[in-house]
């Protein structure tokens, strides 16, 4: 007895959450809240692991139809779900790291909502999250493009409700709208995408008849490969949109504005690695035509290397963290795109685990400074808080605890933390034998057979990442405390290190599930993927040693600049004197947004200007209609009424009636009133009318 | 026997006093005599005609002019009493309301 | 007797009881609502039984009737009336928004409430008329009817130029009818008879008259829809109108265009329609990035939501002229989620004008802290409108595009750039509606005046719950609505076959 047909349940759990928060969160306090929506979120997770067991027995999987939806004709769409070993590791990924997160985001929001002035929405939270969870469901488990693309927008709504959580704020947490701004971005960037998906899907529905999986991907190859080439390039778009590669990446680091937790669960473990897992889905088309494949590999090792150079040279703790996302995004697109589908799913589960790991740490610093700055009495009052700004800010600028300068020294007072951090970026750098390092290291050896100049992108991005990762744990660490706020640092609670723990654990040992030689996670997908694009990499010890001791020497080149000499308060980054204009450009990350908003965001809000106000309203609606039209239309009213009706109409009518009265009032003098006048009248008349008859015979 | 002609010239003789009567003088009653003068010079005619032409119709139509007459006489004596009694007068002159 | 008791006469007619009941109540406003309400609410419960009634897997006219009525010489004018799977979502529509805008006059319309509501029932009669008449003469009658009750509701309860708007509202239209008058004219007596089904039983219109007479028809309907560029006359109607009529102006007047070229121009002209699919396409491509764009540089939202309403009308002619079983029925799901997201953003707006006096979107800023549960209501519906997935905007869209795509591919259209740049107008959604959303809602309060902003009464909820219903139910289910119109289309759909075949 397989548990195939609970699938809907992954879906359902979260949303019977969402619904019981909705309904009772605020009434039943924040305890309630977060248990409900942890335990929503654990219920699918069970099911994912049931789904798992199953697989075991059946490891092809199942289709399970829950409804129709679209049925046009030719167009049948049912709310169909896929299980598989490729979708189920994807709700394994979600649900088990989405669950380890909302333990976390009890502990964090409590805070959070607090020093946001706003208790009330830690419900807010929960209810989004799981929204998160539902959506990310359906996007891996939906056995359609459309119902995949359900959830692809779904998630990109979580995202722009998630990222603008804290929307009257700015990022730094001053009153402004630069975090709905954030939100907005998000959005309209992935939409951007979207339209690409779009025009996939109709491309794929007109060529195959269908969207669903099961019919589309084994006819591959009975479709012309032009018609397959349009398809997966327009994919790509989609791709680039949500898995936040060039050129449509901008969105995320600017995401960051959510809260920590969010941005460890979407903009790091599991949103947006849609965009390899839809790759990873279209093996077959993306096969199919080995150009397209090139494309994709090209866009996420280019990417790669461009979000690494930008992450060095950041100051915000988060910022880095993201830039470093898209990096390792960048990294598993490029591995999909030279059919290395396994590596790159591979390192999407082991990436998953520690960067969640590191945004959560990244979050524990955070808020340990946070605390530190302004602690939260039993009873805290505004005013209270308003005189400890004063003590500790350099005057009127506002604290940022997620300023790596502001920071220093940590490894004291969180201790903890720094523990499960340090493991985090160590499997981030790519040292074995954590997690990082096998999946890495899978990749790089499918990309020195496959495409030499993807390789050295993306070992030069490896090199950098190390790099920009030694650099964060000299900053934060290591050395003397820079601030007041540093140096009172608090450890954060138990409900937020317990995540931490397990992640830290399964960023260790995650690389076992595709261990070299064993390769149990190869055989796993190749039950979906087939043996054309699932084959196991040989472990190449030449690559292995290769990066390992590239990543020693940019962890020991990080150690030279950040932790031999610990950076001083106030000090210049030393990158800056020896990097020179290079340095200027990472750290404004090469002018990216503003080259956006300088080419498209502002000519097309003048375009959108001028269309409105010029086009539409003073020339068509006011010049065409009020005046050609209708200021014409009153002079010919004007003419047709002064000159022709009173003039010429009016003007026989009423010279008539002139005649008439000037011939009444003549007459009217003969009316004497004496009857002798008309006695005398009638006298004449008689004698005219006999005159007439006598002598007119 | 005495020929038309001079019934003719009496008649028009007495016609011309009473249309001049008519027009001349102011006392509503004697206008109505003088009207009557007229009516009488004509009923003098059908009556010479008749006799002339030896035809009855012209003596048919003087009984109908003269109860005419009398009706006429009866109804126009009637309104002079009324316009005396209102206005103490019977002088056309004074009533002049329908000057135009 | 069985003339009165047709269950059509007496669907389009039973707001005229309520009419006469309100004739004689006097100036009793309260009572005047309840009378409004409940007729307008008993009529949504007659089209429900007619719903009943229909047959859902016939292609064909049902509950069809037709009475001689104008028989002298070469007119042959009938009083016929059918319903079919093209008309009866919209019907419902009809009926469904009609309560629904009365109910949110409860406090907007303190004046004359009596002759408003009259007003407003004789417009639901013009409507339904609209929709369900078979003889092109009572369909013309019907269709300048509806003018005069819009015409007095902005004429009357309008905003400060609202003589102005009403009067261009009214000549606009009446100048688009009368060309159809005309062709009306001209194919009532070439072809003997004005009556629908035996013009289509017939089916010999020339292709060349077909052109003219489609052009003719278009002129009229494609003003009501609006088409780019007759559009003009629609952001002072609705920023004029009061709220109750934006709702149905939007909601069902608007689809009254949409209606006609699906029932007359693709319907009796099928060989010009596919001649001029191209061009009607490319209007409505235009219309839908104009639209867009325009949008998103008004202040007044009452305005962007307007100008949203021309690219979401462009969405719906370019399904009905991608001439395939996808884009038609996409365009008719289309009409009637414009129908409800719209209607639903104007209220929305109607909402907040009655507690601030103001549209402007520089008033108002951070609403989410101060109005929660109308902050969530907004954001479902722009989501639904902007085309979410998973609710009503969505599913009519991707049909939409999917069919016009298909149409692009060796259809009627002929190529698939039609279809690229309506998509474009996907992105363009986003933008303009997350722009009010962030203008109103996010950020911090900054205007004082918005900081003692009461939340939605239980009134203004009864009204938004339906709209949202049918918002989740159409985003996640439509296959009933589908199932409702599926054998029409199909029928309608071989006309174009064989007329693509000269």
């Amino acid at each position: 007895m397989d548990a195939f047909a609970l699938v809907p349940w992954i879906v359902f759990f979260p949303l019977i959450g969402l619904v019981i928060n909705l309904a009772f969160g605020r009434r039943f306090g924040e305890r309630f809240s977060a248990i409900v929506g942890t335990l929503a979120v654990l219920s699918a997770f069970v099911v994912a692991v049931l789904q798992f067991v199953s697989l075991q027995a059946h490891p092809h999987g199942a289709v399970v139809p829950l409804a129709d939806w679209i049925n046009i004709g030719s167009l049948q769409i049912p709310w169909a779900f896929n299980v598989d070993t490729l979708s189920v590791t994807m709700m394994l990924v979600v649900s088990g790291v989405g669950t380890l997160i909302h333990i976390y985001a009890a502990g964090y929001m409590h805070y959070d909502v607090r020093y946001k002035e706003d208790p009330g929405s830690f419900t807010r939270f929960f209810i989004y999250l799981n929204l998160f969870i539902a959506a990310m469901m359906i996007l891996v488990s939906g056995n359609s493009y459309l119902m995949l693309f359900v959830g692809w927008e779904g998630v990109g709504l979580c995202s722009f409700l998630l990222i603008g959580f804290w929307y009257s704020r700015n990022p730094d947490g001053s009153k402004g709208l630069l975090n709905s701004q954030a939100a907005k971005k998000a959005f309209v960037a992935n939409r951007v995408g979207d339209f690409g998906f779009l025009l996939a899907m109709f491309l794929t529905f007109w060529a195959f008849g269908s969207l669903s999986f099961d019919q589309v991907l084994p006819n591959a190859a009975a479709v012309d490969p032009r018609i397959i080439m349009a398809i997966t390039l327009c994919m790509l778009i989609g791709v680039t949109g949500k898995s936040a590669q060039l050129p449509l990446y901008v969105w995320l680091p600017d995401a960051m504005a959510g809260p920590t937790p969010v941005s460890a669960l979407i903009h790091a473990a599991t949103m947006v690695t849609a965009g390899v897992y839809l790759v990873a889905r279209s093996a077959p088309l993306f096969g199919a035509v080995p150009e397209a494949g090139n494309v994709v590999a090209i866009v996420g090792a280019v990417t790669a290397l461009f979000a690494a150079t930008i992450a060095v040279a950041q100051n915000d703790i988060k910022k880095v963290l993201a830039y470093s996302t898209i990096s390792q995004l960048g990294f598993m697109v490029a591995a999909v795109g030279i059919g290395a589908y396994v590596a790159g799913m591979f390192h999407l589960v082991t990436h998953a685990f520690f960067k969640a790991l590191l945004f959560l740490g990244s979050g524990s610093v955070i808020l340990a400074l946070e605390r530190a700055h302004h602690p939260l009495d039993g009873h805290h009052d505004e005013h209270h808080d308003d005189h400890h700004d004063e003590h500790h800010d350099d005057h009127h600028a506002p604290f940022d605890p997620q300023d790596m300068r502001n920071m220093g020294g940590l490894r004291k007072q969180i201790p903890t933390t720094y523990r499960v951090y340090l493991i985090g970026a160590l499997a981030l750098a790519g040292l074995p034998p954590l997690a990082g390092f096998f999946s890495k290291d899978e990749i790089l050896t499918d990309a020195l057979h496959a495409n030499m100049l993807v390789w050295v992108l993306l070992t030069a991005a490896a090199f950098l990442t190390a790099f920009y990762m030694g650099r964060q744990i000299w900053l934060v660490f290591f050395g003397e405390a820079r601030t007041k706020a540093a140096k009172e640092a608090v450890e954060s609670p138990s409900i937020m290190l317990i995540p931490l723990g397990i992640l830290a654990g399964l960023s260790v040992f995650g690389g076992l599930i595709n261990v070299p030689v064993l390769h149990p996670f190869t055989d796993w997908l190749e039950h979906t993927l087939g043996h054309d694009f699932a084959h196991a990499t040989v472990f190449n010890f030449g690559v292995a040693i290769f990066s390992t001791v590239l990543a020693l020497i940019a962890i020991y080149i990080s150690w030279r600049l950040y932790g031999r000499k610990p950076l001083a308060a106030g000090e210049a980054d030393p990158l800056q004197q020896r990097l020179g204009f290079m340095y200027k450009g990472m750290q404004n990350k090469w002018w990216v947004d503003e080259l956006y908003d300088a080419l498209i965001i502002q000519p097309y809000r003048r375009l959108a200007a001028f269309l409105a106000d010029v086009v539409d309203w003073r020339f068509w609606h006011d010049w065409v209609h009020d005046t050609l039209i209708g200021r014409g239309f009153g002079a010919l009213a004007r003419f047709l009424a002064e000159p022709v009706d009173m003039g010429v109409i009016d003007g026989i009518s009423r010279g008539l009636a002139a005649l008439a009265k000037g011939l009444g009032r003549g007459f009217s003098l003969l009316q004497s009133g004496y009857v002798r006048n008309y006695a005398l009248m009638v006298f004449f008349g008689v004698v005219l009318m006999i005159g007439y008859l006598v002598f007119s015979s | 026997m005495i020929p038309v002609s001079y019934y003719f010239a009496l008649s028009a003789i007495l016609f011309s006093l009473g249309a001049l009567g008519v027009l001349i003088r102011r006392n509503a009653i004697i206008i109505f005599m003088s009207v009557e003068l007229m009516l009488n010079a004509a009923n003098l005619l059908f009556v010479a005609f008749a006799r002339a032409n030896e035809a009855l119709s012209g003596q048919v139509f003087v009984f109908f002019v003269i109860a005419v007459a009398a009706a006429e006489v009866a109804v126009g004596l009637a309104l002079i009493v009324v316009i005396f009694r209102n206005r103490q007068s019977i002088d056309i002159d004074e009533m002049s309301n329908l000057k135009g | 007797m069985e003339f009165l008791l047709q269950p059509l006469n007496v669907l389009t007619f039973s707001p005229v009881v309520g009419v006469l009941v309100l004739l004689f109540l006097g100036k009793r406003d309260g009572l005047s609502r309840w009378v409004a309400l409940g007729t307008s609410l008993v009529t949504f419960g007659i089209s429900l039984w007619v719903l009943g009634l229909f047959n859902a897997n016939d292609p064909g006219l049902q509950l069809d009737f037709a009475y001689d009525w104008i028989q002298a010489a070469s007119w042959n004018i009938k009083y016929a009336m059918a319903i079919d799977g093209l008309s009866i979502l919209l019907v419902l529509l009809t009926t469904f928004l009609t309560p629904i805008a009365i109910l949110s006059t409860w406090h907007a319309v303190e004046e004359r409430v009596r002759d408003f509501m009259i007003f407003f029932l004789l417009l639901e009669v013009g409507m339904l008329g609209v929709f369900l008449a078979q003889d092109l003469f009572l369909f013309y009658i019907f269709w300048e009817f509806t003018l005069v009750p819009m015409y007095f509701l902005i004429g009357i309860w309008g905003g400060a130029q609202r003589m102005y708007a009403a009067i261009k509202f009214f000549l606009y239209t009446m100048a688009g009818s009368i060309l159809m008058l005309l062709a009306i004219l001209w194919l009532g007596i070439n072809q003997g008879t004005f009556h629908l089904p035996e013009l289509l039983a017939l089916g010999n219109i020339p292709a060349q008259e077909q052109f003219w007479l489609f052009l003719a028809f278009a002129a009229a309907f494609a003003i009501k829809v609006p088409m780019w560029p007759l559009h003009s006359w629609l952001p002072d109607a609705h920023v004029q109108a009061p709220t109750a009529g934006s709702v149905i102006l939007a909601g069902v007047l608007l689809k009254l265009g949409t209606y006609g070229f699906l029932r007359f121009n693709l319907q009796l002209f099928p060989q010009a329609a596919v001649e001029l699919a191209p061009a009607m396409a490319t209007l409505a491509v235009i219309g839908i990035v104009y639209g867009a764009i325009v949008s998103y540089s008004q202040k007044d939202v009452k305005k962007l939501v307007a100008y949203s309403s021309i690219s979401h009308l462009g969405f719906v002619m370019l399904g009905l002229f991608a001439l395939n079983a996808q884009g038609i029925e996409g365009a008719i799901l289309q009409m009637v989620n414009h129908g409800i997201s719209t209607g639903a953003l104007f209220l929305i707006v109607g909402f907040i004008y009655e507690r601030r006096h103001t549209r402007e979107l520089s008033e108002f800023g951070g609403l989410w802290s101060i109005m929660p549960v109308y902050a969530v209501l907004t954001l479902i519906v722009s989501l639904s409108s902007m085309g979410l997935p998973g609710l009503n905007g969505f599913v009519g869209e991707f049909t939409i595009l999917l069919g016009a795509w298909g149409a692009g591919q060796g259809g009627a259209l002929g190529s698939i750039w039609f279809t690229v740049f309506a998509a474009l107008g996907v992105i363009l959604a986003a933008v303009y509606m997350l722009y009010m959303f962030q203008k109103m809602f996010l950020g911090p309060v900054t205007v004082k005046a918005n900081e003692a902003l009461k939340d939605l009464s239980w009134r203004e909820l009864a009204i938004m719950i339906p709209l949202l219903v049918l918002i989740f139910w159409i985003g996640l289910y439509p296959k009933p609505f589908f199932a409702l119109m599926h054998p029409a289309v199909e029928q309608l759909v071989t006309l174009f076959q064989t007329a693509a075949i000269p």
